[in-house]
């Protein structure tokens, strides 16, 4: 998936605002691959809402945002994203590799077979369980494994830890480092502080943004 | 996976849903038969004005139980994310919402058009006019999936959309409702219905290249 232009998201001068309440503005960053962005500011500081506005949910007030030296509607961006957001994503009436088979119809194939991914999350044997019988940290894990299966360069994860256990998030940072050693790039919101060692990690904190 | 292959899979996961949901998408059905049974019980025993009105009683079910089916349509999706999900795939999310669609009608539509004839029958519509009534349902049942999904996608993101809903897509039912239960009347009459089949062949073909880009359009604003 090399461009000529260096996969890179730049974001600039970006600012956004909701219910004529200032989030942030002026936020400028650079994620190159191999580099992980942890998002971090209180409850309603904006976290959720950039993530959307990365994701393309939500337009920004001003700035922009460019994937590989492209805007990112006019570039392959979305082929090389994935997001993970506070909605699981999956049919509850569906088995495990029902939504797995049918997020993998949606996206282009990745690294890793659906029952590699389901190994890797710890969810080996779940295959027709019906996610509805999951618990809520093994549903976390099986959204979590569409990454696995989809190609994508830039994850997006909105409080991915939630509903985890100690065990749960250290799998996920394995996952995340795992990723990003392969040259992907990480974005996430958490109140976790992450314990990932040798990693390229930035930080931004959100309430400082707005001045 | 190539767009065609995504099309099917949202299909057939549809499909699929619907019949793990079944109890759930039966409701329209059965509304569908309980108005047309209920009003021979109002009317009275009076078998000339059932006769007479059969075409408008069936025309007015079916297109109120679409209605009740619609909400179906995008609500589940919106809520537990797969939405998000389907914006955020690189294949066109018009594509993807016409496979929505047509799975609605699947589970929605081709019921009726299986059930219809019976309750037609029930009520005495003449046997002539069984086949027009037919021909009405195949063109038209779709027509009502396709007009509502822009309805529903643009009326999903609000809490309570239902009353919304029905009046913004009421009015656009009106026309399929007029040319579809007067091809069925003139049918009774032994008259040619050429013209009403000819219309709703062409709203069919209009609304099957029209909706899904007003649909798409409408959910990305409704996901905002």
């Amino acid at each position: 998936m090399e461009n000529s232009q260096q996969t890179a998201l730049v974001v600039k001068e970006l600012s956004c605002s909701r219910d004529e309440r200032l989030l942030f503005s002026g936020l400028n960053f650079t994620l190159m691959p191999g580099q992980v962005l942890l998002l971090e500011g209180s409850n309603g500081s904006g976290k959720t809402t950039l993530l959307r506005v990365l994701c393309g949910f939500r337009d920004a007030d001003a700035g922009d945002i460019s994937w590989c030296g492209d805007q990112i509607d006019e570039s392959s961006y979305y082929a090389d994203m994935a997001y993970v957001g506070h909605a699981d994503g999956t049919k509850k009436e569906l088995t495990v590799l029902e939504n797995l088979r049918f997020a993998l119809a949606l996206n282009m194939p990745g690294h890793y077979s659906i029952q590699q991914a389901l190994e890797k999350v710890q969810l080996a044997g779940y295959d027709d369980n019906s996610v509805q019988t999951l618990s809520a940290g093994q549903k976390r894990r099986l959204s979590l494994a569409r990454l696995l299966i989809t190609h994508n360069i830039l994850w997006i994860l909105d409080e991915p830890f939630t509903s985890l256990d100690r065990q749960g998030i250290e799998l996920i940072e394995t996952l995340m480092v795992a990723h990003v050693e392969q040259g992907g790039m990480v974005i996430l919101t958490s109140h976790h502080d992450l314990t990932i060692p040798h990693m390229s990690l930035q930080r931004i904190h959100l309430d400082s943004l707005d001045s | 996976m190539t767009l065609t292959a995504a099309f099917f899979a949202i299909i057939r996961r549809d499909l699929l849903l619907a019949f793990r949901r079944r109890a759930e998408m039966a409701n329209p059905l059965f509304f569908f038969v309980l108005i047309v049974t209920l009003f021979p019980l109002a009317v009275g025993a009076q078998p000339q004005l059932l006769q007479t009105m059969a075409p408008g009683v069936i025309w007015v079910s079916a297109l109120l139980a679409a209605l009740l089916s619609l909400d179906s349509l995008f609500r589940s999706d919106f809520e537990d994310g797969s939405l998000e999900q389907m914006l955020l795939s690189p294949h066109s999310l018009s594509v993807l919402v016409l496979g929505k669609i047509i799975a609605h009608w699947l589970v929605t539509g081709l019921p009726l058009l299986l059930v219809a004839p019976l309750l037609a029958l029930f009520l005495g519509l003449p046997e002539q006019a069984m086949g027009t009534l037919w021909l009405t349902l195949i063109l038209a049942t779709p027509l009502l999936s396709l007009i509502g999904a822009i309805g529903v996608a643009l009326t999903v993101g609000l809490r309570r959309g239902g009353m919304i809903l029905s009046l913004l897509v009421l009015p656009l039912y009106v026309p399929v409702l007029i040319f579809a239960s007067n091809a069925v009347d003139r049918a009774a009459s032994g008259l040619p219905v050429g013209a009403q089949l000819n219309i709703l062949l062409a709203m069919l073909l209009a609304a099957l290249v029209l909706v899904p880009l007003p649909t798409s359009a409408a959910l990305k604003m409704s996901v905002n």
